[in-house]
């Protein structure tokens, strides 16, 4: 058939059944995405006719004699892989706000928007429900909408500005490259079947069936897998999770489980070939309740006992803290399971390259530890595999996992042939990671005058049927809740267990979220019965610099109060909350208000290393290198701001190259908030080692000082003249940073919010978010962080959960079945940064991309006690589920319901 | 979603082309579902799009809908004066949890034929006493009622072959006031339950029920009944324990709702207005 793309005639053949979005991809048409395949998310937006169409829901054959625009196209005819400006006036507005973080869905969200009548502009909650972003919570995507900008031009100092990300005008034209989009030619496709129980043996796979599919080129078991076990978990150092994962395993411990995998020429031979396998299961009896897990009696997920990682710790006297209490207050609190849901899945594409070496291009926030992990899986020396990333769509600490990476190497290795897998969104949620699900038992004791005595918390965290990660989630989120506050008798008996679910991992928060929100629950429910004001309580007992950062043992350790911000972040937060009332609710509703704070130490413990080269090219332009992905983080950003600030240059003199295990020597990866804090402290001090070259190089020239010279943009100022910079290359330095010591970050949330007493649903009229950030290296990008991570925090507390059926499967496999918040379900938050600058970060800048995510949960519940009398103790608050505890409690007359004389 | 397992496609161009019915056979429409979830037991499309059928036609008796209109298309219509139930059209495809993107292709028929309990077309049609032409592979036609097509949740009354052609709001229906109430967990998410109250001039009063119960439910009474008779007979026509039950709300909170927006319906349209 023949088709119009992008002004040009295009001739395809399309499959029967194959949609459009796979027509246009396969003619080069990357910008194209496939985030949800399955018309939820609008990545994958195109105009067919002038109308916007999800290409993924478009039969391929209906396409015939059409016109086919793509973000490539928006801005004028084009053809594949040409480079393109952003000159439609809807790229250069997603430009001029940086609509974007990851950039995975920006494609769709431009041609969306590019294609809304002023009617549909009016009702963005309505006209975007079919584009789902998950970095940015909406703000600068309204922005970009209402044509209002966020980027600042870099004016003398580069540090301090909200200057453009590098990728801009790429990531609005659809050109920058995400892991998929490279050709496919003379690549084999991996498909998985996946186990059907929850627990089982694998008692015989005949493979025959399989094999006689044509296409069909291997058969991946559990006879073919290498013997060792490894954690799909990444840490620096790979003790830090226990190893009891098999590439392919004969037993099976969560439904949704690898059984084999089958490489063909075609994804379509690859699943007729998954179909035709026969697998003769042992069905074994699961264990699927957490609480139960410790029985005596309970099915074992490994070997002697379910226990996966275990805290337990005091400081002072908790007893002692409870009888001197004038109020004790206990509850439990539970916090789902719930998903990244990052917009591009896992997965990933691997080749030997000209020189043989194993090359995988992945969705990975860790690179090199990737690259270890195959190694010590595979025995082969680093030499011998590149692990390298194209720009990763989204990450929040599920791509801190080697979850295909394993596997496709394993089939190029048998195969020797290029081998791509890319996860389904159905897959995605069936398989992957999520948030560790937890149930928090609090115990607060307080006096009369507000003041903390005695702090417990008994946590029960579910790991799933793997270990990865319940040791360092359990650790760290029994860690900074407690560690933010000043008591002296403080508790922790923490359990991980093992159960026959899907493994849970590393989420943004890393446990804190759970306990946060359980902790700054109880502090709220406290301060009401005290009849004390909120903020004054955590005023009364926060963590004040002077004191020791204490969570539950008197281990010494690296974390410093490098600044200090929450004192700021309260009265912020305290006095936006005051002075914006929000809009009016309506007749009937609740009213009321709530806040929570959250603390986070700058970096991960244990050692976290990174490592930069900064060079001077013979162009005269900047070259930097690093380890670390850019996955919506903002990290190459914040780079090359670090990089222009050191060497006096135009931003847009630097370029960047990363997430490469060629690039350096080492990197941990882009886990912990650390794009700012460790590889950016590596790449200013690699900057600052250059300019110092330079300075050194032209000093020895000209026969003056170094100490004499002074860089410019593109020259260097001597007392004997101007030497422009491409005279003294090449020039290149390194630098490092090895994540020690650690510093300390604030959040502060506040809700004012509308309940209605009958239905349970929730409306946010105001939200606003203090954080201090120390110096705010970009504004604008740091602002997106705290929004998006506020967003995503929002979805997780009032919608979302990764539902198991009776049998342990996961039952939301997709996004109509599992609601990430879209642009109408996210107000506008204001965010709020305090003055501090750092002594231990990078020109006293602090992380800020995990931690806006942890005190929503705990400001919102808090706000709807306020509102109807009701404490919750349950994420999600959605109204089938909190309609009856709110009715009880307006019923009981604890809070009034807005009546015409107070609007 | 590609459909790796479909061998053939088959565009229609008129009725007496029509393949025998086969297993594995899918008639086409939007597609909008159909691609948007694997279908490893299809072989075959059967394209409808291409028979070319008029989206909708209006006349005195009324607005017949062919199964092809795609809501986009339902969604512009421009109706008679004289039928005021025409805002309900807007917000019923607004119900669609589909963006205005997926308008574009999702069909009426195709809504009404995958029998969710919260398909918005089919609480139209139902509260709008739609009936529903049916054609079948032997050329013969027959006409259902729309709560008589939506058997269940994706269980329609369509025999192998058979195809939904149109649905037929009569004028007398279309003519009625009405007043709507729709909820879900999230503001613009999949409706936990849609109702719809219609009052006609001559007193009659009609509640459907969708999205909260497994298939549409209407109650007609001659005159608006008391309110605690149109609760005793939604409870008598939903026992407690049929409400329906998936992540998009909890039984127990449709019910909840569904009596709650039932009493609201009633009194909106029986109010005396000043």
């Amino acid at each position: 058939m023949r088709l119009t793309v992008n002004g040009h005639a295009h001739d395809a053949d399309p499959r029967p059944g194959q949609c459009l979005r796979t027509v246009l991809r396969e003619a080069g048409w990357f910008g194209v995405k496939k985030g949800c395949d399955a018309g939820d998310c609008g990545a994958c937006t195109v105009h067919l006719d002038g109308e916007p169409v999800h290409s993924c829901l478009v039969p391929a054959f209906r396409a015939e004699g059409t016109e086919v625009t793509t973000i490539e196209g928006l801005s004028g005819p084009c053809r594949p892989g040409e480079a393109r400006e952003p000159t439609h006036p809807v790229q250069a507005a997603f430009v001029a706000a940086q609509g974007f973080q990851c950039g995975f869905c920006t494609p769709g969200m431009v041609m969306t928007a590019a294609a809304l009548d002023q009617g549909r502009r009016q009702d963005l909650g309505d006209a975007l429900k079919g584009n789902l972003c998950r970095c940015t919570g909406y703000g600068a995507i309204r922005d970009a909408i209402a044509g209002i900008a966020r980027v600042e031009a870099p004016e003398g100092a580069c540090v301090g500005r909200s200057v453009p990300a590098p990728a801009a005008p790429l990531v609005v034209t659809g050109t920058a490259r995400f892991t998929f989009d490279i050709p496919e030619a003379g690549m084999l496709h991996l498909k998985v079947l996946r186990s059907p129980h929850a627990h089982a043996r694998i008692v015989a796979i005949d493979t025959g069936p399989a094999r006689a599919v044509p296409g069909v080129v291997a058969v991946l078991t559990h006879e073919d897998a290498p013997p060792r076990r490894f954690s799909t978990g990444r840490h620096e150092d790979p003790r830090d999770d226990a190893a009891d994962t098999l590439v392919l395993d004969p037993v099976l411990r969560f439904a949704g489980q690898r059984v084999a995998a089958v490489v063909a020429e075609t994804e379509a031979a690859a699943e007729a070939g998954c179909r035709a396998l026969r697998v003769t299961y042992e069905v074994l009896p699961a264990l699927l309740d957490p609480a139960r897990a410790l029985d005596p009696d309970a099915p074992r997920v490994h070997g002697e006992t379910n226990l996966a990682a275990e805290v337990r710790g005091e400081v002072g006297d908790v007893a002692a803290g409870i009888a001197e209490a004038d109020l004790v207050y206990e509850e439990t609190f539970t916090s789902q399971r719930v998903q990244h849901a990052h917009l591009e899945t896992h997965g990933c594409a691997g080749w030997r390259d000209a020189d043989g070496r194993l090359t995988l291009r992945t969705s990975t926030q860790v690179p090199f530890l990737t690259r270890d992990a195959l190694c010590a899986l595979y025995d082969l020396p680093r030499e011998e595999i590149r692990v390298l990333c194209g720009r990763v769509g989204g990450g929040f600490g599920g791509k801190q996992e080697m979850l295909t990476e394993d596997l496709v190497a394993l089939a190029v290795l048998k195969t020797g042939r290029p081998v791509k897998w890319e996860l389904t969104r159905q897959e995605q949620f069936a398989a992957t990671t999520t948030r560790h699900p937890m149930r928090v038992r609090v115990t607060v004791g307080a006096k009369r005058d507000g003041r903390i005595t005695a702090l417990g918390l008994d946590v029960l965290s579910d790991t799933g049927a793997y270990g990865n990660h319940a040791g360092g989630v359990l650790h760290h989120g029994c860690n900074e809740v407690l560690a933010a506050y000043s008591c002296p008798n403080k508790r922790v008996a923490g359990r991980a267990v093992h159960t026959h679910t899907p493994p849970a991992g590393a989420f943004r928060g890393y446990g804190l979220s759970q306990t946060i929100f359980a902790l700054e629950s109880a502090l709220d429910e406290v301060a009401r019965r005290l009849g004390v004001d909120p903020f004054a309580l955590r005023r009364i007992n926060a963590v004040r610099p002077g004191e020791p950062l204490v969570a539950h043992s008197l281990h010494p350790h690296d974390v410093v109060f490098g600044s200090y911000g929450l004192d700021q972040c309260l009265d912020l937060a305290q006095a936006a909350l005051a002075e914006d009332p929000g809009p009016a609710p309506e007749l009937g509703w609740h009213v009321g208000t709530g806040m929570a704070m959250a603390m986070l130490d700058t970096i991960p413990p244990r050692g976290h290393h990174a490592e930069a080269f900064a060079a001077l090219l013979p162009d005269g332009t900047y070259r930097l290198r690093t380890g670390t992905a850019e996955f919506g983080n903002g990290s190459q950003t914040v780079h090359r701001q670090f990089a222009a600030q050191a060497l006096q240059a135009d931003p847009a003199r630097v370029r960047i190259e990363a997430a490469d295990t060629d690039a350096v020597g080492h990197d941990t990866g882009a886990y912990g908030s650390t794009g700012t804090v460790v590889a950016g402290q590596a790449v200013h001090r690699a900057a600052l080692a250059l300019a110092e070259a330079i300075r050194a190089r032209a000093a020895e020239r000209t026969g003056v000082t170094p100490e004499a010279c002074r860089l410019a943009d593109g020259t260097v100022e001597t007392p004997k003249g101007v030497i422009p910079l491409n005279d003294l290359a090449p020039l290149e330095a390194s630098g490092r940073s090895n994540g020690s010591p650690r510093s300390v970050a604030f959040n502060v949330q506040a809700f004012r919010v509308a309940v209605h007493p009958v239905s349970g649903a929730v409306r946010i009229l105001t939200s606003v978010h203090a954080a201090d950030a120390g110096v705010v290296i970009n504004p604008m990008q740091c602002r997106g962080q705290v929004e998006g991570g506020v967003a995503q925090a929002l979805g997780a507390a009032l919608y979302e959960e990764v539902a198991l059926d009776g049998e342990g499967a996961v039952a939301t496999r997709t996004f109509r079945n599992y609601h990430i918040p879209a642009c109408g379900d996210v107000p506008d938050t204001r965010v709020l940064f305090a003055e501090t600058d750092d002594a231990v970060g990078p020109l006293g800048a602090k992380s800020m991309s995990e931690s806006p995510f942890n005190p929503v949960a705990a400001a919102l519940g808090n706000a709807i006690r306020d509102a109807t009398g009701a404490r919750l103790t349950a994420t999600p608050f959605a109204p089938d589920r909190i309609f009856r505890a709110v009715a009880a409690a307006c019923d009981l007359g604890e809070r009034h319901p807005v009546s015409d004389q107070a609007r | 979603m590609d459909l790796h397992t479909i061998e053939t496609t088959i565009r229609l161009r008129s009725r007496s082309e029509m393949p025998d019915w086969r297993e594995g056979d899918a008639w086409l429409a939007g597609g909008t579902w159909l691609y948007s979830e694997p279908q490893p037991a299809l072989r075959r499309l059967i394209d409808l799009t291409s028979l070319g059928w008029p989206a909708h036609e209006t006349g005195s008796d009324g607005l017949t809908l062919a199964a092809t209109c795609t809501v986009a298309a339902l969604e512009r219509l421009d109706l008679p004066a004289a039928w005021i139930a025409a805002p309900l059209v807007r917000q019923c495809c607004r119900s669609l949890l589909g963006s205005f993107k997926v308008w574009n292709g999702a069909t009426v028929g195709g809504n009404l034929c995958l029998a969710l309990p919260a398909g918005p077309i089919i609480a139209l049609t139902t509260a709008l006493e739609g009936s529903c032409l049916l054609w079948a592979p032997d050329g013969s036609e027959r006409r259902l009622t729309v709560p008589e097509v939506v058997i269940g949740p994706q269980r329609n009354a369509l025999a192998p072959g058979e195809i939904l052609r149109s649905v037929t709001l009569p004028a007398s229906a279309l003519s009625r006031r009405t007043a709507f109430r729709r909820i879900s967990l999230s503001p613009h998410g999949r409706s936990g339950a849609l109702l719809i109250g219609t009052l006609g001039a001559d007193g009659a009063f009609a509640l459907t029920v969708t999205a909260s119960v497994p298939r549409p439910l209407r109650l007609a009474f001659p005159r608006p009944p008391e309110r605690d008779d149109l609760l005793h007979a939604v409870e008598a026509a939903v026992p407690e324990g049929l409400y329906y039950d998936d992540v998009h709300g909890r039984p127990d909170w449709r019910r909840h709702m569904t009596l709650h927006f039932a009493g609201e319906i009633l009194a909106e349209l029986t109010e005396v207005r000043a």
